[in-house]
């Protein structure tokens, strides 16, 4: 534990080397929202929001009090295992791996491995100078065919059952255009009005804000919890991969494809993702950033953002009255309809 | 198959075996390594070469791991300048040092792979043993095996090249082993990557030479009685190999002249504004891609197969289901690739294709871990170092393996894909699967191929040191990639600081273990004892061991018989 805090330690020393650098090369994250009326009702379960008093140092001081992110939750902490996993696909597929997978590799090396031991201590020469000649036994052989067989086919079963489940979305509630730039990212709401775009933090600005370094951009993507929300993700130059471990989501971004994927988040917090595909000189310096929050607070950062609307209110404009949705659940007019090859085929 | 060769021994004039050929019309120097015609010359040459392409594609591994030693970037924008400094450009900027670390990353990787793994086992071991083991006096087309040899220095030559010239956001290619576009096309201006691209197109018309030889050679320069099935398991691995490179380097080198063509010839086979796709690149590429991890451990399968049965004094237990194990390894090789693919958006019953077959490898794999381990069972087990390290494979790749069975699910790969974990991986199978085997038949047969016996204690010394350093290298990444750590990035968050430091104190431990084999090498040979004809005793049973050490420059004129 030591190593890792002395590291850490000097990983803040070094870190500000870059963090300049960075800062000369990337716009400083100014392009964040205009003021905005004050935040409606900031929840009290949407996590600790950072006091004002440290966030008014920062760049660009937003309306709302940026909600700090859980240790723990959302990011990586060194653990040895998968991210805890807030969404039904990433508990289903860490129940898959956690349970399933890494039990039964774990036996299967063990299993060599004694044997290995085994064959090594009584089939030395010293305890066994003749060799036999036994070159075959069809029982054996038809036994290790066939049970690897087996052990495949009962990983098969839940594999490709998490996988149709990955490849059979709710309605979404929300779609969201993720768009891979070199080196950051762009986040549209069509149906919200508006475009975030996303760059890294320098490491003065990510201690400034205690958020980690490397994983924390100037503007977040929010969506609400409990929202289904669909991603649609491409990219305007090289490949780029969006993706965000505590949701069990990734998807390459290619230029010229809309790809298509989605998650629902069952908690509120601050979940921290990178690029995941080669994209270049600043590829580690592209990360994702997704606040996931209340309805309300969801509704009141929309109303913040250059344009921002809520679906509901631009169809309350429109004269088909039909189309309003009921007060109660604001986020349920964002449906689209599928339109992509992945959704086609399930 | 009918054996062409039987009557070869009519054509023999003398009978009389004289195992000290050696003095007998040796070429001059430069004629001898130069123009050489020899199997075992050009192995030896293909060894030297791989040697020293892995001795700088280690030290360019040792680069990135003391990058990554600690969070934040420390070195590179050091090493960046002294790039720029050697090839008189200005100092380099944050965004050129960063690229410093993709080009480190594409050439660890391409020197690997084709400079490294795939000259030593084919071009190397292949060459030197293939004949001695099948009775044959030489390779089918010997002047071909040379030309296969030589273009592989101009290849390296222009991989190395091309880190000193533009390529896109700095110097060098810093487009990764794979060369995706339109990284590699719009996004990387510069001679770089051409030369990078050209580099492969060498090195792959060489391995299909070098395939269409040892596959003429295999068929019908077998000695009297050695069917196909008498033939040693190394034989068979190669020959496996030798069809995978002969169907999948073609692909390759499609699919990188179409690369060539769209960087420069404003062709649009991958770019989406003239009706191309990105994702064509990365099926063509691991069409061949995939096959080239098995061209790559296969014949790592065929040495470990002769060193466990020669140290177990025992045959190969179950030969045929080994032999056809690896002959349904390679077919099945074909037909998997898109599971490096998993993320690019595929269509869901194309993944679960993928998913089902992927794993059907496991099935050929573990009929071959277990006949090994069933090849000990009952043996009189001796372990000198050989066998040290072909053990050390057999449980190495059983875990690089398992690992590859939990990525074959697209479900869970989702989120492993392109993580530490893959790196974990990969590296299990690679740096310690095929490097342990090429480390395994060097020591296996280095009293053969050069005439002086290694010395045990510095070659178990250069075992426990490497085989210690690479798992504390490699085994930490597989948390690492499950808490979601990218690849290929200089900079990482902090909660990933102690599995990386941990890792580049496994490369130096790895490291000190290099040390004793070099020692180990030049010690050996200037002050080693004579080999012995046969030093292994009565486990090695295969025809090489039946003749000096070092064979004579030409062997079997007459040509042996097989029962």
């Amino acid at each position: 534990m030591k190593i890792i805090f002395k590291l850490a330690a000097v990983a803040a020393a070094f870190g500000l080397a870059p963090a300049a650098a960075l800062a000369a090369a990337a716009p400083a994250p100014a392009a964040a929202p205009a003021p905005a009326p004050a935040a409606t009702a900031p929840d009290p379960a949407a996590s600790e929001a950072v006091p004002a008093a440290a966030n008014a140092a920062a760049p660009a001081p937003a309306a709302l009090p940026r909600t700090a992110p859980t240790a723990g939750i959302g990011q990586p902490d060194g653990r040895l295992g998968l991210q805890e996993q807030v969404s039904p696909i990433g508990q289903e597929a860490a129940w898959f791996h956690n349970v399933i997978l890494m039990p039964l590799i774990t036996v299967i090396s063990a299993f060599v491995l004694l044997l290995l031991g085994w064959v090594m201590f009584r089939y030395r020469r010293g305890r066994n100078p003749v060799p036999s000649r036994n070159t075959h036994n069809t029982t054996l052989e038809v036994v290790w065919t066939l049970v690897p067989v087996l052990i495949l086919v009962v990983i098969a079963v839940p594999s490709i059952r998490l996988l149709a489940h990955q490849y059979d979305p709710p309605r979404a509630d929300i779609t969201i255009k993720a768009i891979g730039n070199q080196w950051f990212w762009e986040y549209e709401y069509p149906d919200h009005g508006f475009t975030v775009t996303s760059r890294i933090l320098t490491d003065a600005q990510a201690a400034e804000r205690r958020e980690p370094r490397q994983l924390s951009a100037d503007n977040r993507m929010v969506v609400p919890v409990g929202a289904t929300v669909k991603m649609i993700v491409t990219s305007n130059d090289v490949i780029h991969a969006w993706g965000v471990p505590a949701f069990w989501t990734k998807i390459d971004a290619v230029p010229g494809r809309l790809n298509e994927t989605w998650f629902r988040a069952d908690r509120t917090g601050v979940f921290y993702g990178v690029c995941y595909e080669l994209c270049g000189a600043q590829h580690g310096y592209m990360p994702i950033a997704v606040e996931v929050v209340t309805p309300e607070r969801f509704r009141a950062w929309v109303a913040a953002q250059p344009g921002g609307h809520m679906p509901g209110a631009e169809a309350a404009a429109a004269p088909a009255p039909a189309a309003a949705p009921a007060g109660g659940n604001v986020i349920a007019g964002a449906e689209t309809p599928a339109t992509t090859n992945q959704s086609a085929t399930r | 198959m009918t054996d062409t060769t039987a009557n070869a021994v009519h054509f023999e004039a003398a009978t009389a075996h004289d195992a000290h050929h050696d003095a007998d019309h040796k070429p001059g120097f430069f004629v001898r390594w130069f123009m050489s015609t020899n199997h075992k010359d050009i192995g030896t040459l293909y060894l030297i070469f791989a040697v020293v392409s892995g001795i700088i594609g280690g030290a360019i591994s040792g680069l990135m791991r003391a990058e990554l030693a600690e969070p934040g970037i420390q070195y590179l924008g050091a090493w960046a300048n002294s790039i720029h400094a050697l090839v008189g450009a200005k100092p380099a900027e944050f965004n050129e040092a960063l690229h410093l670390w993709n080009v480190l990353i594409s050439a660890h990787g391409l020197i690997m792979v084709f400079f490294m793994v795939m000259p030593a086992m084919i071009g190397g071991f292949g060459n030197w043993f293939v004949p001695l083991m099948i009775g044959a006096p030489d390779m089918a087309f010997p002047r071909m095996n040379n030309i296969s040899f030589w273009l592989l220095p101009p290849a390296f030559l222009l991989l190395l090249g091309s880190q000193f010239v533009p390529g896109g956001t700095g110097l060098g290619a810093g487009v990764g082993w794979t060369v995706y576009a339109p990284l590699s096309t719009s996004g990387s201006p510069g001679p770089s990557v051409d030369m990078a691209i050209f580099a492969l197109h060498l090195a792959g018309a060489s391995s299909i030479l070098g395939a269409v030889n040892f596959i003429t050679t295999i068929f019908n320069m077998r000695a009297p009685g050695m069917t196909l099935h008498k033939m040693p398991l190394f034989v068979w691995s190669i020959l496996v190999t030798a069809f995978l490179l002969l169907l999948a380097l073609p692909v390759l080198a499609g699919a990188i002249t179409m690369l060539l063509t769209d960087r420069n010839f404003s062709t649009h086979f991958f770019d989406a504004r003239g009706g191309g796709d990105p994702v064509l690149y990365q099926h063509l590429f691991w069409f061949f891609g995939h096959p080239e991890v098995y061209i790559m451990i296969l014949p790592g399968f065929g040495m470990v197969s002769q060193v466990i049965a020669t140290f177990s004094r025992k045959p190969v237990f179950g030969y045929l289901g080994m032999a056809y194990a690896m002959v349904a390894i390679g077919v099945i090789g074909f037909v998997v690739w898109a599971h490096h693919m998993f993320t690019v958006g595929m269509d869901v019953n194309t993944k679960m294709y993928f998913t089902a077959a992927t794993m059907v490898i496991a099935v050929p794999t573990g009929i071959k871990i277990f006949s090994w381990i069933a090849t000990m069972w009952g043996g009189s087990l001796t372990f000198e170092t050989p066998m040290l390290w072909a053990i050390g494979f057999i449980f190495m790749f059983t875990i690089g393996g398992v690992t590859g069975v939990v990525l074959a699910n697209a479900g869970v790969d989702r989120s492993l894909q392109e993580t530490y974990y893959v790196v974990a991986h990969f590296h299990y199978v690679l740096s310690l699967g095929a490097v342990f085997s090429l480390f395994a038949g060097w020591y296996y047969w280095f009293g053969k191929m050069w005439g002086k016996q290694y010395n045990e204690i510095l070659g178990k010394l250069h075992f426990w040191f490497f085989f210690i350093g690479v798992n504390i290298l490699f085994f930490p990444m597989h948390f690492l990639g499950m808490d979601g750590q990218q690849r290929r990035s200089p900079d990482y968050a902090d909660a990933f600081a102690a599995g990386n430091y941990y890792a580049t104190i496994g490369y130096m431990v790895m490291a000190v273990g290099m040390v004793f084999f070099f020692v180990n090498v030049f010690w050996s040979l200037f002050a080693g004892r004579k080999a012995a004809d046969n030093p292994w005793g009565e486990g090695a049973t295969t025809l090489e061991w039946t003749l000096s050490s070092p064979p004579p420059y030409h062997q079997f004129e007459t040509l042996p018989k097989v029962d």
